[in-house]
């Protein structure tokens, strides 16, 4: 059975480790906080200008001078820092923050990631994405295996407009875990969801991969 | 002496504004954003507009109201994912766009305000921002040159401000209003709060007055939210972002 959201935000969280900085994206990424175990001393970040982000207010205490890089409402916690949003993509751009985790429409099998724009469809913008791949550690995307027509995600090269180029260090779809061996390539499938068949996913990618199964998960 | 306080939005604008100017207006969605500049931008009739801010507002808040009152020619940006009235003019050929990665944005204001003409950074770098633009290789990483931006004029919003300009922010309404202070060539602030020279510490202060020409206080702050997220006050646990 395939993985949730909540599912594949919980397999995000293993990555983090005690101490880290960490961007997450809008979407799935947002779910990870919520999946860290008890004990974990992590700070996330928000690239509009703030360290140490705390939960969502109770209702009646929203404070419009507070909110995330998904114009949230959030509240501040007692490790909380306020910076602008020069000094905030200095930390993203300076190697500051151990990890990102974004969504994205494409990641290609040497990493290169496509999560901005759908050209003559969809016109948002970059954001922070951009700074973010360039700039984080390291970063994972979290993103469905294929789209709803069902296509592949995971391409041999990404066919939107690129949000970066050798990028990404891991991709956790609803279906497996892959990782690239080093920026750039080679892909490897790590994990499967538990009873998804190698088949299912060799059949559900277009993108390269070696299988190297760390061990039976399912 | 230097007198820096002006009675309201309207006049502090007064004889600044002009068809076809650059203005770089502060704020990150609609947090932090000079609501009062705005509306007195709007009701002088000025047009033919570039702004640099980071959005463009909701459809009928923020910048949103200059672009649906046609005030707007071109918007350099990072997301304009908030505005349905932004795509349509945008794919109806009405609005330029230059969409610029977040970061690259910020730090193209600070090096606008701080003298520099421009920097190599790794954002962008293979993607449609790279295009056209000078690539250098340092320590085996390649870099892009963006360039420094500075306006006609910048229009900001802080929390507190004194009679000499000085300013302090408020949480995230911080965002890129401390470096769009020193990138206009005039600097209007709007105030929720303004106070006698001294009584801000000084050790406390954001944007040194010496950047702000001009001061305001805003009446009234609709200060509207764009995602209200509440939790339920039991059995709630941790949050997320």
């Amino acid at each position: 059975m395939a993985w949730t959201r909540e599912q594949m935000a919980a397999r995000a969280a293993r990555q983090i480790e005690d101490g880290f900085y960490v961007n997450l994206g809008i979407g799935i990424p947002t779910l990870v906080a919520n999946a860290l175990p008890e004990g974990m001393n992590v700070s996330f970040q928000s690239e509009n200008g703030m360290l140490g982000i705390g939960p969502f207010p109770y209702e009646g205490e929203e404070d419009p001078d507070l909110i995330n890089a998904g114009k949230q409402t959030i509240t501040e916690i007692d490790s909380t820092s306020y910076f602008s949003s020069a000094d905030a993509f200095a930390m993203i751009r300076g190697g500051h923050m151990d990890l990102s985790i974004l969504g994205s429409m494409q990641v290609s099998e040497t990493g290169d990631i496509a999560n901005w724009t759908v050209p003559g469809k969809m016109l948002k913008g970059m954001g922070g994405a951009m700074d973010l791949v360039a700039g984080a550690r390291k970063v994972i995307v979290l993103m469905e295996h294929v789209e709803r027509s069902g296509a592949p995600k995971l391409l041999k090269a990404c066919t939107l407009p690129l949000t970066g180029t050798k990028v990404v260090d891991m991709v956790i779809t609803d279906l497996a875990v892959f990782e690239f061996e080093k920026r750039g390539g080679p892909l490897r499938l790590i994990e499967l969801a538990p009873d998804v068949t190698l088949d299912e996913v060799k059949a559900k990618t277009e993108a390269a991969f070696e299988v190297a199964l760390e061990t039976a998960d399912a | 002496m230097r007198e820096k306080v002006w009675a309201d939005a309207k006049s502090a604008l007064d004889g600044v504004l002009k068809d076809g100017m650059v203005i770089m207006a502060g704020g990150f969605g609609l947090c932090g954003i000079p609501e009062h500049l705005i509306t007195a931008i709007k009701n002088s009739g000025v047009k033919d507009l570039t702004f640099i801010s980071n959005n463009c507002g909701v459809d009928d808040f923020g910048l949103g109201i200059l672009l649906a009152n046609g005030q707007v020619k071109k918007m350099i940006s990072s997301y304009v994912g908030e505005n349905k009235l932004f795509e349509r003019l945008y794919l109806d050929g009405k609005l330029e766009l230059e969409l610029n990665p977040q970061g690259t944005l910020a730090e193209r204001i600070r090096a606008g305000g701080a003298g520099i003409g421009g920097f190599y950074t790794k954002t962008g770098v293979g993607t449609v921002v790279a295009e056209g633009k000078p690539t250098r290789e340092f320590d085996g990483h390649t870099y892009v040159l963006e360039t420094g931006l500075t306006a006609d004029l910048s229009i900001i919003k802080a929390w507190k401000g004194d009679r000499e300009g000085n300013l302090i922010y408020r949480k995230t309404a911080r965002n890129f209003n401390p470096m769009m202070a020193t990138a206009g060539r005039l600097v209007v602030a709007e105030v929720e709060e303004l106070v006698d020279t001294g009584a801000l510490d000084a050790d406390h202060i954001h944007t040194p007055g010496l950047y702000v020409d001009r001061i305001v206080v805003g009446d009234h702050f609709e200060k509207r939210i764009e995602k209200v997220i509440t939790r339920p006050r039991e059995g709630a646990t941790e949050g997320a972002r």
